[in-house]
């Protein structure tokens, strides 16, 4: 007997909607997950991807819209009914049962045979590398073993759809990388689909096979992370996405989507990402892409610098007064005069009217 | 707050707040028996009363001395305040402050008179303080409702000063502060709203206390809950819409506390202490 | 670099017990604290042991254990205290009743400072106040019985004053609140996704209420359970003024006064005060025992 996702093949959300006290804090969610597939759900707080998992779960009801497991509607499910596991951000692991009453709660509930029970939860300890554990309150262990005893009691109950709201946000650092690893092989072990609510692209890129960008409860981007990482579809995506140099620039030529621009007294290549942009445009290039050269065409006076061991990061302002951040192989000082340059298809150009 | 709630569920909703209805109605209804009797001619087997009238304010007034009895609520809940602020509030700070052999036991010294009633202490207080000659006489009616308020006091500042940065004060120092300085010029300005909240809360409980004043209270220091108690005790020998006057009187004196309270305070604090005091 | 001291050291006997002092923490804050304990000592703790020796005192003589002989043999006298307990333990039970599943429902509403807010009032107002209004509006011809007449549910007027109905009602109405406020404040700090991932892991309601909150409410309801019933059991107004003092609502604490102040027996006032101390510990330590039982720790998530 080993833990494995029950069978289905997809979960769909129909133009899911949840309205909050007169605002819309989902707006016209429509995704369809496939079982297996690891999706993130990447916003910032306040985006509505938590309460996208609520809806999900149904701690929320729905405002509108409906979700289809398979051909099984299931928005008028109770969570109880619905049959998902999921992992809380605070763990929510019950402090007064043991690691072993904790991830047997589920199998309880479903009034399993104790044989069945006892030899699950030995399963799923020895998944989670708790073996020793199991016996202890949740108060006597630590965060990063709270984490997994919390993953163990979602899974055990083998579920269709695993759930998590940013699981690593309580953890340091170090643990996290640790966390994320162990994440991904309890998903690819057990075959689930996942869906993963966090506010850190690293942690989504690293982990999903799919990432859903929110913004204002609505939907702004879908795709695997080297479509968002490499083409993220707006400017706001882009700025999430560690676009951090967003430009106010003016449209002059285009060729074939390569486009020049100029942006104060400089003149800068790039491609157009998002169609039918006007004059006024949003160059997006990240820091590590902007980087001196000799015949850079934008010309900046550097204003900050750190040493990042391999190279240089700082901030440099041009004389009309923009502000940008770049990468230098060698070592800058503040007030070294620099020209400043990138490759054109390292520049995204969006809609002006974005920003 | 679920999805979706069944029929069961909503019914036992539904139960829970007619329950709660049920029971605000009829204290609705209880208050405002009193305060419609209290402003009605007569009223004898009827939903009102025949007609409406303001004397039995005046007579409740002339009748109960009820200008004397204020003046001595009043006298008694601002000693007692101030006396549990300058008793409880140094108290306070050092015990949020310093771990000290023996600190649960003085916990459990100043734990105890708020959680025995005060009925059960009384006799035996009273009978310690007309040993002393104070039985019946205003000191001893403000000693009597200290018991329970200093206590009161310090458990409600404990929580509030621990959660003060220590470090705030280790800064006073730095510059040289000594004890008295400190706390006067630093710890005091932080912890008012600490102390205004718990000495309205004081204020609330020393005017509604009955117990306490009633075992020790002579003829002439009565509270107004006292006076009151003898008024319904003694009732036929005055009109009760004399009666219910003077408890009018004493549910606004209560309420416009109660309402300064609640400006300051959350309203579970006012009987809510217990889970400060559990945590120590 | 280590300075040589110019002074020389103290003599060695007051050093070491101030060292010793300020090592077992009591140094000048520590002090602070000295009035309010002077003064809960004095006024507390001396009359609570006085109480016990006057009570072992009789005013009229005859050995120590007078009073208390005089207390049990008795039935009109030592029979208060079953009265007591007939009134206060039901009444107890019912607001803790109801408290639950009411503060479980209020915990999940946005406007509970309104509600909290309205059941302030009857704790501010007191029983004596209480009882006065009660007296007009459960008397016979008051608006309860009057409603109920003309909803044809009753022919008479019910007799719900001065009688046990009266003090049990009188103690529902100022003691609910208090309970409900406590529990609520336990039922707070309960952690509401510890009900949302018993749910997730397919607990019913009822099963979540057994299994998840009932066990880590028990150690808050036990506590709620002793300062409810320690009111409860020393009821004193309301038994007098709703009540039927001589008889079905004599309750300990009228023994007690009536010995004390209307006998001038200070002793046996103090006998029967320290019995009542007595019981509400042997009460409170049963209660507390009892829940020690269940899971005592932090309602909280697993987090620490």
């Amino acid at each position: 007997m080993t833990i494995s996702a029950k069978n289905f093949r997809e979960l769909r959300l129909d133009h899911m909607r949840r309205d909050f006290g007169g605002m819309n804090a989902l707006r016209d969610i429509t995704l369809t997950i496939k079982r297996g597939e690891f999706i993130a759900l990447l916003g910032p707080s306040g985006c509505g991807k938590s309460t996208a998992l609520n809806c999900l779960a149904g701690l929320l009801p729905l405002s509108g819209g409906s979700i289809w497991l398979d051909d099984q509607r299931i928005d008028d499910l109770k969570p109880e009914e619905r049959g998902f596991g999921m992992v809380f951000q605070n763990y929510a692991l019950f402090p007064h049962m043991s690691l072993r009453k904790n991830i047997g709660f589920g199998l309880k509930m479903q009034k399993r045979p104790q044989n069945v029970i006892d030899a699950r939860v030995e399963e799923a300890l020895a998944l989670v590398r708790l073996t020793k554990q199991a016996d202890k309150l949740p108060g006597q262990i630590s965060g990063g073993q709270q984490q997994r005893v919390a993953i163990a009691r979602a899974i055990v109950v083998e579920p269709p759809l695993v759930l998590m709201d940013e699981p690593l946000s309580n953890l340091d650092a170090k643990l996290r990388l640790e966390m994320r690893a162990e994440i991904r092989r309890i998903h690819n072990m057990i075959g689930c689909s996942t869906i993963y609510v966090t506010h850190d692209q690293d942690e989504a890129l690293s982990l999903a096979d799919r990432i859903v960008v929110l913004r204002d409860g609505q939907m702004r981007q879908v795709g695997t992370p080297h479509e968002l990482y490499a083409r993220p579809a707006h400017a706001d995506v882009a700025e999430f996405m560690g676009y951090r140099n967003l430009l106010k620039a003016e449209a002059e030529t285009e060729q074939n989507g390569r486009l020049t621009m100029r942006l104060g007294a400089a003149r800068l290549d790039g491609f157009a990402i998002e169609p039918g942009h006007g004059r006024e445009v949003i160059a997006a290039l990240r820091p590590e892409d902007l980087t001196p050269v000799n015949d850079g065409p934008i010309k900046a006076a550097v204003v900050s610098a750190e040493y990042r061991g391999r190279d240089f990061y700082g901030l440099a302002r041009t004389e009309d007064g923009l502000d940008l951040w770049f990468r230098s192989d060698l070592s800058v000082k503040p007030g070294e005069r620099l020209c400043l340059g990138a490759p054109a298809e390292r520049v995204l150009v969006y809609a002006g009217a974005a920003a | 707050m679920f999805a979706t709630s069944d029929i069961g569920g909503r019914l036992w909703r539904l139960g829970v707040w007619a329950v709660v209805g049920f029971f605000l109605l009829n204290l609705a209804g209880i208050i405002a028996s009193v305060v419609v009797d209290s402003l009605g001619t007569s009223w004898f087997g009827t939903w009102l009363p025949d007609g409406f009238t303001t004397h039995w304010y005046s007579d409740a007034w002339s009748g109960f001395q009820l200008g004397g009895v204020l003046q001595v609520t009043l006298e008694v809940a601002g000693a007692v305040i101030l006396g549990s602020a300058i008793l409880g509030v140094p108290a306070a700070y050092a015990l949020a402050r310093r771990e000290f052999a023996g600190k649960k036991l003085v916990m459990l010294v100043f734990v105890l008179p708020l959680i025995i009633p005060p009925f059960t202490y009384g006799i035996p207080l009273a009978s310690v303080l007309y040993q002393f000659g104070l039985g019946g006489t205003l000191a001893g009616v403000i000693l009597a409702n200290l018991v329970p308020s200093v206590p009161f006091v310090i458990f409600i500042l404990v929580p509030f000063i621990e959660q003060i940065d220590p470090r705030v004060e280790a800064a006073a120092r730095v510059f040289g502060a000594g004890t008295w300085d400190l706390f006067r010029r630093v710890m005091v300005p932080l912890l008012m709203p600490g102390i205004l909240a718990a000495l309205v809360l004081v204020l609330v409980r020393t005017i509604g206390l009955f117990e306490l004043t009633f075992l020790t209270a002579g003829p002439d220091n009565q509270t107004l809950v006292v006076a009151l108690y003898y008024s319904v005790f003694a009732a036929g020998i005055r009109a009760t819409q004399s009666i219910d006057a003077m408890a009018v009187v004493y549910m606004v004196t209560s309420l416009i506390c109660l309402i300064v309270a609640l400006r300051f305070v959350d309203p579970t604090q006012i009987v809510g202490r217990a889970k400060k005091v559990e945590a120590h | 670099m280590e300075t040589i001291p110019l002074t020389a050291p103290a003599t060695p006997g007051r050093e070491s017990l101030k060292r010793r002092l300020e090592r077992a923490g009591f140094d000048t804050t520590t002090l602070l604290l000295a009035p309010a304990l002077l003064f809960v000592l004095a006024l507390f703790i001396y009359p609570a042991l006085y109480g016990v020796w006057l009570s072992l005192h009789p005013m009229n003589g005859g050995g120590w254990l007078a009073n208390y002989t005089a207390f049990f043999s008795d039935p009109y006298v030592y029979g208060t205290i079953f009265t007591t307990l007939e009134l206060a333990v039901p009444v107890t039970l019912v607001n803790l009743a109801l408290s639950v599943p009411i503060a479980l429902r209020v915990r999940r509403m946005r406007h509970q400072r309104l509600l909290t807010t309205l059941l302030v009032i009857p704790v501010t107002l007191g029983t004596v106040l209480t009882a006065q209004g009660m007296l007009n509006y459960f008397g016979p011809l008051g608006w309860f019985n009057r409603v109920l007449m003309s909803l044809h549910l009753i022919h008479m007027p019910v007799r719900l004053v001065h009688n046990f109905t009266g003090v049990f009602l009188s103690q529902i109405v100022s003691g609910f609140p208090f309970c409900f406020m406590l529990v609520l404040s336990y039922v707070t700090g309960i952690d509401p996704s510890l009900e949302n991932a018993a749910a997730m892991l397919g607990a019913r309601a009822a099963q979540r209420f057994r299994h998840i909150i009932l066990p880590l409410l028990a150690a808050g309801l036990a506590i709620t359970f002793c300062l409810a019933f320690v009111q409860a059991f020393s009821v004193f107004p309301s038994a007098v003024l709703v009540g039927a003092p001589s008889g079905p609502t004599r309750v300990i604490a009228i023994a007690a006064f009536h010995a004390a102040y209307e006998e001038y027996d200070y002793s046996m006032g103090s006998a029967i005060a320290v019995i009542m101390g007595v019981i509400q510990i042997i009460v409170v330590a049963l209660v507390m025992w009892l829940s020690s039982l269940f899971y005592r720790g932090p309602a909280g998530g697993g987090k620490g």
